[in-house]
């Protein structure tokens, strides 16, 4: 798996109800909750983010509530990967679970500014900042959690055990 | 080796004589929970597995109580898909509006969360039966799906963090909420990530039931798995009358393993109040300053249960709300709010000028009864002051216990209750 794009880059502590604020999920249609897609974090956000762009954030991105809603809102908005410091560990499940890539690299989100192109080659763990000419490592994806992955998500994981 | 409160029961539903942090291991759950915002998309994938039942009528819970009586017609669709799948399911413990409450008071309330089980629940706040002694995390919505169709989940054994809380004596007007604000204030919205938040010490022993709810209901504001009291006299006393089922006693080993342990003396624990927009941002309440208020809310699944209604009734007594202020109240279950009734307390609510409502989720995430207009302030007992959680992303929210919150209704600025004693 690879991806190039965009970055925008966030802070600390971006909570759920920034990546998708309560007052919409009386809809859980993705289309509808990727319309307002990071806008507390910034207004303008749905209207800028392009199919393909990568978030770049600090520590505890995705903090808060269990909504699944988070994931699946900047998945359907096009972003493509969020490279974080670390990930509130919900969040975390949650993007393995609805097939969200993330990358956890403190170094990288240091060496990366906002708007720099970035390419992430997930399987490795290795991301490019195309802009800068620099590479980073992320932390290894746990064993299991590519074995989510590998079968296409836990919803297909399941599957095949209770009909195996 | 020994082992921890969280190991064991993690161990117990693994068929495992001994599970270690950083293992990944597949549980067996006792009881799998969803509420009418996550269980629509639970119920999605669900469906996507394609087996015909979930896998234990009984323990699959679901509770429309985030936006509900429902509060437009988007939110009565997401109901309805809950309720149609509880029905079509045959599910024994749906909650229809008039009987249900908020999830966390309700649950433990009904018996049907108990010590040594291990919970999932698509809400974050499914934390908050860690107090009866159970191993009890937030999940998302897909792995509610997985585990209303397996009645398993898996799980990487977390690292624990032992809170010692020294002293019998808290500080007056000290409650649970202040305890669990100054450890999040102490160790940060990130300091328990992935770990397990163990509760301990004299302090915690002398605890009410509601007070320890509480506690283990905030653990995941400080990014913790799961928060966890061991069971003693305090909670036997509790679930007496409520368990219909065996349930299981576990407490940690003298000799268990903690990745930190962290004391706090009471003594130095004033009632704590959080400033936006993070509940670590917290302040004594002597260091607040003048902080003008628009509204206080007193409830949720934090603060919502008879005894914080008790104490911001003793506080209110003989005062009206000031003037600009809207107070508004939330009992977090039907048992409660006629509880509260027979005690005076809503009469007394309404003579001091507050709103008492139905139980719901309401203000707590923005979703009605009680939304901030732009450049609004709230004080709340509720658990997040994250930017635009009660409404306009230009509000701010102050988290409290019930007794600043009454005595901030009264004064119109947050205040200690001293202030209107």
């Amino acid at each position: 798996m690879e991806f190039q794009g965009r970055t925008w880059k966030f802070g600390a502590d971006v909570d759920t109800d920034a990546i998708i604020p309560a007052r919409y999920l009386n809809t859980s249609d993705p289309g509808e909750l990727a319309k307002h897609c990071m806008e507390d974090a910034d207004p303008e956000f749905p209207n800028k983010v392009r199919p393909g762009d990568i978030i770049i954030a600090g520590k505890n991105f995705g903090c808060g509530s269990s909504r699944e809603h988070a994931p699946i809102c900047l998945k359907a908005a096009g972003v493509s990967c969020v490279i974080a410091k670390s990930f509130a560990r919900i969040f975390y499940r949650n993007s393995f679970n609805i097939g969200l890539p993330i990358l956890e690299s403190p170094q990288a989100v240091d060496g990366i500014d906002e708007g720099d192109e970035v390419k992430v080659d997930v399987n490795n763990g290795v991301i490019y900042n195309l802009t800068k000419g620099t590479s980073f490592k992320s932390t290894a994806i746990p064993p299991f959690m590519q074995e989510l992955i590998d079968a296409g998500g836990l919803i297909n994981f399941v599957r095949r055990r209770l009909k195996g | 080796m020994g082992m921890t409160i969280t190991e064991k029961i993690l161990a117990a539903h693994a068929g495992r004589e001994h599970v270690e942090p950083g293992e990944l291991i597949n549980c067996k759950v006792d009881i799998v929970l969803g509420n009418d915002i996550t269980a629509p998309v639970a119920i999605r994938e669900f469906e996507k597995i394609g087996v015909p039942d979930v896998f234990d009528k009984e323990k699959v819970v679901l509770i429309p109580d985030h936006f509900t009586p429902n509060k437009d017609i988007k939110s009565a669709e997401q109901a309805k898909l809950m309720r149609d799948f509880a029905k079509k399911h045959g599910l024994t413990n749906y909650f229809e509006v008039g009987r249900m409450g908020i999830e966390h008071c309700l649950l433990p309330e009904q018996g049907i969360v108990l010590p040594g089980d291990v919970v999932i629940g698509a809400d974050s706040h499914t934390c908050t039966y860690g107090a009866l002694g159970a191993f009890s995390t937030g999940v998302g919505s897909t792995d509610m799906a997985a585990g209303m169709a397996s009645g398993e989940v898996w799980f990487k054994v977390p690292e624990s963090i032992k809170f010692v809380f020294n002293g019998e004596q808290l500080n007056e007007w000290v409650s649970g909420k202040d305890l669990i604000l100054y450890a999040i204030g102490d160790i940060g919205v990130d300091g328990a990530l992935y770990e397990a938040m163990e509760f301990t010490g004299p302090a915690i022993r002398s605890l009410s039931m509601d007070g320890r709810f509480t506690m283990a209901n905030m653990a995941i504001e400080a990014g913790g798995k799961n928060g966890i009291i061991a069971p003693d006299e305090v909670t036997m006393e509790y679930i007496k009358s409520r368990a219909k089922r065996p349930y299981k006693l576990y407490t940690s080993d003298d000799d268990a393993k903690y990745e930190r342990v962290i004391e706090y003396d009471v003594a130095d624990i004033e009632p704590q109040v959080a400033f936006p927009h993070l509940p670590e941002n917290t302040k004594p309440i002597s260091e607040v300053g003048t902080v003008e208020i628009d509204q206080s809310i007193i409830g949720s699944c934090t603060n919502g249960r008879i005894e914080d209604l008790r104490i911001a009734a003793k506080v209110l007594q003989g005062h009206k709300v000031h003037p600009d202020v809207r107070l508004v109240i939330f009992p977090g279950t039907q048992e409660i709010y006629k509880q509260a009734m027979k005690e005076g307390l809503i009469e007394l609510f309404i003579d001091a000028g507050g709103a008492v409502s139905t139980p719901t989720c309401g203000p707590c995430l923005g979703g009605h009864m009680g939304i901030l207009a732009k450049g609004e302030r709230s004080i709340s007992t509720t658990n997040r002051n994250f930017v635009g959680r009660m409404g306009h992303p230009e509000s701010e929210i102050y988290l409290s216990n019930p007794a600043v919150a009454a005595a901030s209704a009264i004064l119109g600025r947050i205040a200690g209750p001293k202030e209107v004693e």
